[in-house]
């Protein structure tokens, strides 16, 4: 344009690497000295494809886009989406889109990516074999599901589960075809991939190894698939994930060179043999190798902006570490996962086939410096040993402590976050090292994590390094002796136990009261509910009067909100026994409303899809039949899940069910910091699966054994045994003692479980309390209780009987309409919301 | 917030004591679903388009209000997505937004500005 010219460089390809580069240029560079033009093929802007399968799960496109449109050009750049290059004219120094637009570049980018390898099968072109790269890819596989029962997915590689899973996840039977011996080869050993072949099973998944498939059959679309070997497998949906083939279509063009089996060669400074024009990400290959992970093309994004602007950077061999996301069974490779780079490399396995855990490392001869390894079953390590192989940390002198992994030890391979040296990496997706996020939190005064993740972009790209942030906060702060206060909100600078106690002691009734004494502000959305839930549990007066706004909408509306804004109704039913009459009034009720019904995995039954307006009435006839309020939106207590027990079970000692009725009756509608539920068996058989609750309760042939602290959800945890062999009167109160202790003790949101791992002392220190009393607050604990329980009453009955309660649940304040919004579709002889939102907009 | 001039129909939408205090409820103007809210704290009334725009829920008037460095916000119940009452944008920097609209109250009824 004048004198001074700007440096043109031209993107090609708006994909992860192209956006990073992008990013790193504005960072770095006066903007004045460049112009930036980027030609994307796909029809939005660069999104996070890393995180793709969870967009089937929850995520929408915008949680995954990198930037929004907008960013590209407040930064100056010319952004083209939906164009693809498809010539290359290096003498004269253009390229030229499909829309026939010709640009001309001082320096040209190639981050072109690759695309899905589809080998030559007989039938892949057929509707229903799909490959799984793109958002448009993912949607066209969700419709298509729809229609479909049986998936197979060819590839058993990291890709290839992943659409595995999402196939299962869509509701598909689904199998997964491995060529070679052994699923993951390329980060899996023989027994490694055994245990991950045996875990997924178990998630019924179906794994076929050593199979070439051959013809994809059927009329028009998949019905089969042939095997080399003669075998068939019936599908009706293929995702084929078979490995991938950088995009080197415009360098193929233009004799820039390319490998024997493809991708655009470059040296350590990613340049090609044309001293004009770059490759990076997955198009690039580098010492004959193309890197199929983000990690490596954001280094090397990295590497050509230092050397663009002046800089002398060089791309050397990286790091393959992964962790594979979202499959349900943890699996992670790291550095050299089968121990070839050194001679004399020394492996450490612990094979735990029981536990379906099989950890390798790979330790120096000398048994110095940890090589890599791999995890199956158990990943808790991974980043930490990661850590220690990149920084090469010195071992402890026997390496299988390393991988032993006591959970209620310090964490994982004892070593602190806090005492690694300040240039180890903590988040290698976007190179964000230990000093870097340091000065952050002790020069900024970044105290939280939402923060720590803004100013350092750490744990903004894989998300794995996210619990080693929080613990570097933690520790950090525990280092400089400052407190670590759990604090709600901005609102209050008190923790959950202070509040409670400021609440009884001062018998503040209502949010406004307390926020005017103790807090700042007008509340919010974290310190509203979980004031809601103190006040419930110190007073348990009705969660409604003058509280109904500080409650989440569960809460609010004594029923838990659902896809489409409709709500569920799950009355209780006392330790799992109904009788035919309340069956028959359930089925009635929900014939009437046009309510779906689910027995439930707490053994009662859920009624869902009922319009807010319609819930009164729909308790009203429930409650004339003698139902009660289920809690089942509350953080409350739950189910006390029980076996059939000794009036009819041939092993049966004691009376299971009996006794469940009697603890679910008696802690009935109590509110908690989480959910609570409980369990009964009538001997070790334990089928109502005690164990897993939050207190659990077996028979013994002397009387009853009391566990407590487990769970199932995220993070299953077992019950730990508190007190054996006990009568019905010393267990109560064993367990009056026990959950109050927690109500009045545990953060908000806390399970039994988090609850106990954070307690100082553990387990002992629990049973010294309850069982021992050791605190002198036995009996305090047990009337407090017995407060609660004396003051119960359902809430739904109450709602019912009181006309302005009852006319809270309108969806319109002026008008007597139903909201139009809500629409359901036939599934499977009952009514399920129809999709709304972005699913059905395809 | 909007100059109240500005406003040319202002829809008599209901009564102060419908609504309850510290909290919304959803008002129905022809098709449009509007999110009113009491914010009995702060003295302050606001409205804003019932509709989430992250998985497009007809929820907001169930949500909870509340502040953030003293900027009043809704916080849909799905999904916790947390807007700027006055400016309807999304508190958290995330690239969704809600249609705002001026609310005023006289002779006890509650009136929303509309254009
Ligand atoms: C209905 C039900 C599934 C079913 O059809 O079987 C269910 C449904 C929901 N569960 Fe559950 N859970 C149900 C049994 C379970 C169980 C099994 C059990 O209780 O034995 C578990 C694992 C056991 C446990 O909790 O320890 C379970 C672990 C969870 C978790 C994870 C909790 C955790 O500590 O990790 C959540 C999320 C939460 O509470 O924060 C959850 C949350 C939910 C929510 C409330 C999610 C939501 O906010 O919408 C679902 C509400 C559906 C609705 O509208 O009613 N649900 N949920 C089951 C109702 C049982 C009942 O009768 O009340
Ligand atoms: C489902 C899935 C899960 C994954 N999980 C992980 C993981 O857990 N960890 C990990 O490290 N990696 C993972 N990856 C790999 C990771 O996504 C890639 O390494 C990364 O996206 C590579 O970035 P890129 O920019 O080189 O290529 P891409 O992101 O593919 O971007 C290239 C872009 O260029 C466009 N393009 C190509 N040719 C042209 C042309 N001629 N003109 C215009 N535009 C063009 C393409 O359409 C594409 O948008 C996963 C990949 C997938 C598909
Ligand atoms: S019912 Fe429970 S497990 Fe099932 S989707 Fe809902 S929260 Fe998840
Ligand atoms: S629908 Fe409102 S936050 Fe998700």
């Amino acid at each position: 344009m004048n004198s001074r010219k700007q440096t043109h460089i031209v993107v090609v390809g708006n994909g992860m690497v192209g956006y990073k580069f992008c990013e790193k240029l504005i960072d770095k560079e006066e903007t004045q000295n460049f112009k930036v033009t980027v030609f994307g093929e796909e029809p939005r802007p660069a999104y996070d494809r890393v995180q793709l399968s969870s967009y089937f799960a929850d995520a929408d496109e915008k949680d995954l886009q990198l930037a929004p449109p907008e960013w590209y050009a407040e930064q100056g750049i010319e952004l083209f989406t939906g164009e693809l290059i498809v010539d290359l004219d290096r003498e004269n120094k253009t390229i030229t889109s499909q829309k026939g637009r010709t640009v001309s570049y001082d320096k040209l980018v190639l981050a072109t990516g690759s695309s899905a390898f589809v080998p030559p099968i007989d039938g892949v072109e057929k509707d229903g074999v799909f490959v799984y790269r793109t958002i448009e890819d993912l949607e066209a596989i969700t419709s298509y599901a729809s229609g479909a029962r049986k998936a197979a997915v060819i590839g058993g590689g990291l890709l290839g589960l992943e659409a595995a899973k999402s196939a299962m996840d869509l509701g598909l039977e689904t199998s997964v075809i491995e060529f070679a011996t052994r699923l993951m080869p390329k980060q899996l050993d023989d027994i490694g991939a055994q245990a991950l072949k045996a875990a997924l099973e178990e998630l019924d998944l179906e794994i076929l190894l050593n199979k070439n498939t051959t013809q994809i059959g059927g009329n028009s679309v998949p019905e089969y698939l042939n095997f080399a070997d003669g075998d068939r497998l019936d599908a009706d949906m293929v995702i084929v994930s078979a490995g991938i083939r950088p995009r080197d279509e415009l360098a193929k063009k233009t004799d820039l060179g390319v490998g024997e089996r493809g991708g655009i060669i470059v040296n350590d400074r990613m340049e090609t043999n044309d001293p004009d024009i770059y490759a990076i990400g997955e198009s690039a290959l580098h010492k004959g190798m193309i890197y199929g992970l983000v990690a490596p093309g954001y280094e090397m994004a990295d590497v050509l902006v230092e050397n663009l602007t002046g800089g002398d950077a060089a791309f050397t061999e990286f790091d393959m570490s992964t962790k594979l996301k979202l499959v349900g069974v943890d699996v992670a490779s790291f550095g050299d996962a089968f121990g070839e780079t050194e001679e004399n490399s020394k492996k450490v396995i612990i094979d735990n086939k029981a536990k379906g855990v099989y950890k390798r490392i790979n330790v120096s001869e000398d048994g110095d410096r940890l090589l890599g390894g791999m995890l199956v079953g158990d990943a808790d390590d991974y980043n930490m040993l990661l850590q220690i192989a990149q920084n090469g940390f010195s071992l402890p002198p026997d390496p299988v402590d390393l991988i032993i992994g006591d959970r209620d030890e310090e964490s994982g391979a004892g070593q602190k976050v806090y005492d690694f040296p300040d240039d180890s990496i903590i988040c290698s997706c976007e190179s964000v090292t230990k000093g870097d996020i340091c000065l952050v939190i002790e020069d900024e005064g970044k105290e939280d994590i939402d923060s720590i993740k803004k100013c350092t972009k750490a744990g903004t790209g894989c998300s794995g390094c996210v619990p080693m942030l929080d613990d570097l906060l933690t520790q950090s702060m525990e280092a400089r002796g400052k407190e670590v206060r759990k604090v709600i909100c901005e609102h209050f600078d008190y923790t959950r136990q202070e509040l409670f106690d400021i609440i009884k002691v001062r018998e503040l009734h209502t949010f406004d009261e307390l926020l005017d004494e103790v807090g700042k502000g007008h509340g919010c959305e974290k310190c509203k509910p979980a004031v809601a839930s103190l006040l419930a549990s110190a007073f348990n007066e009705h969660v409604l009067e003058d509280r109904d706004t500080i409650q989440d909408t569960n809460d609010r509306f004594l029923a838990n909100i659902q896809r489409g804004g409709t709500y569920s109704v799950i009355p209780r039913v006392p330790g799992g026994e109904i009788t035919p009459d309340k069956l028959i009034t359930i089925g009635e009720v929900a014939k009437k409303y046009g309510l779906y019904t689910k027995v439930t995995g707490g053994q009662r039954i859920n009624m869902m899809g009922a319009r807010v307006d319609q819930l009164p009435d729909i308790w009203e006839e429930l409650i004339e039949a003698g139902f009660e309020s289920g809690h089942a939106y509350g953080k409350a207590l739950r189910t006390v899940k029980s076996c059939v027990g000794s009036v009819w079970c041939r092993y049966g000692l004691h009376e299971s069910v009996s006794f469940a009725i009697e603890i679910e009756e008696r802690y009935r509608g109590l509110r908690a910091p989480h959910k609570l539920k409980g369990g009964v068996s009538g001997c070790v058989r334990e089928c109502a699966e005690a164990q897993a609750k939050d207190f659990g309760i077996i028979a013994t042939e002397e009387g009853w054994n009391l566990y407590v602290c487990g769970n199932g959800g995220t993070n299953p945890q077992h019950a730990k045994l508190l007190a054996t062999d006990l009568d019905e009167k010393t267990l109560v109160k064993y367990l009056d003692r026990f959950l109050m202790f927690y109500i009045k003790t545990a953060e908000h949101l806390n399970r039994t479980s988090t609850w106990l791992n954070k307690m100082e002392g553990g387990l002992d220190y629990l049973k010294k309390v309850v069982v021992e009393d050791s605190l002198g607050i036995g009996e305090e604990l047990e009337q407090e209780m017995q407060q609660l329980i004396n003051v119960y009453a359902c809430e739904w009955k109450e709602v019912v009987n009181n006309p302005e309660l009852r006319k809270r649940f309108q969806h319109f304040v002026n008008s007597e309409d139903v909201d139009p919004s809500v629409k359901f579709k036939d599934y499977r002889k009952q009514s399920v919301p129809a999709a709304q939102g972005w699913k059905d907009e395809g | 917030m909007e100059a109240e001039q500005e406003v040319k129909n202002w829809f008599k939408a209901a009564k102060v004591e419908d609504f309850p205090k510290n909290g919304g409820a959803c008002i129905k103007y022809k098709d449009k679903q509007i999110a009113v809210f009491n914010f009995t704290r702060r003295n302050e009334w606001f409205a804003c388009q019932n509709m989430c725009p992250h998985k497009k829920e007809m929820a907001l008037a169930r949500g909870m209000i509340g502040e953030s460095q003293g900027e009043p916000k809704v916080a849909c119940p799905f999904h916790k997505k947390a807007f700027s009452l006055q400016t309807g944008e999304n508190i958290d920097g995330e690239d969704y937004e809600v249609v705002t609209y001026p609310v005023k109250i006289e002779g006890g009824y509650v009136y929303v500005g509309l254009s």
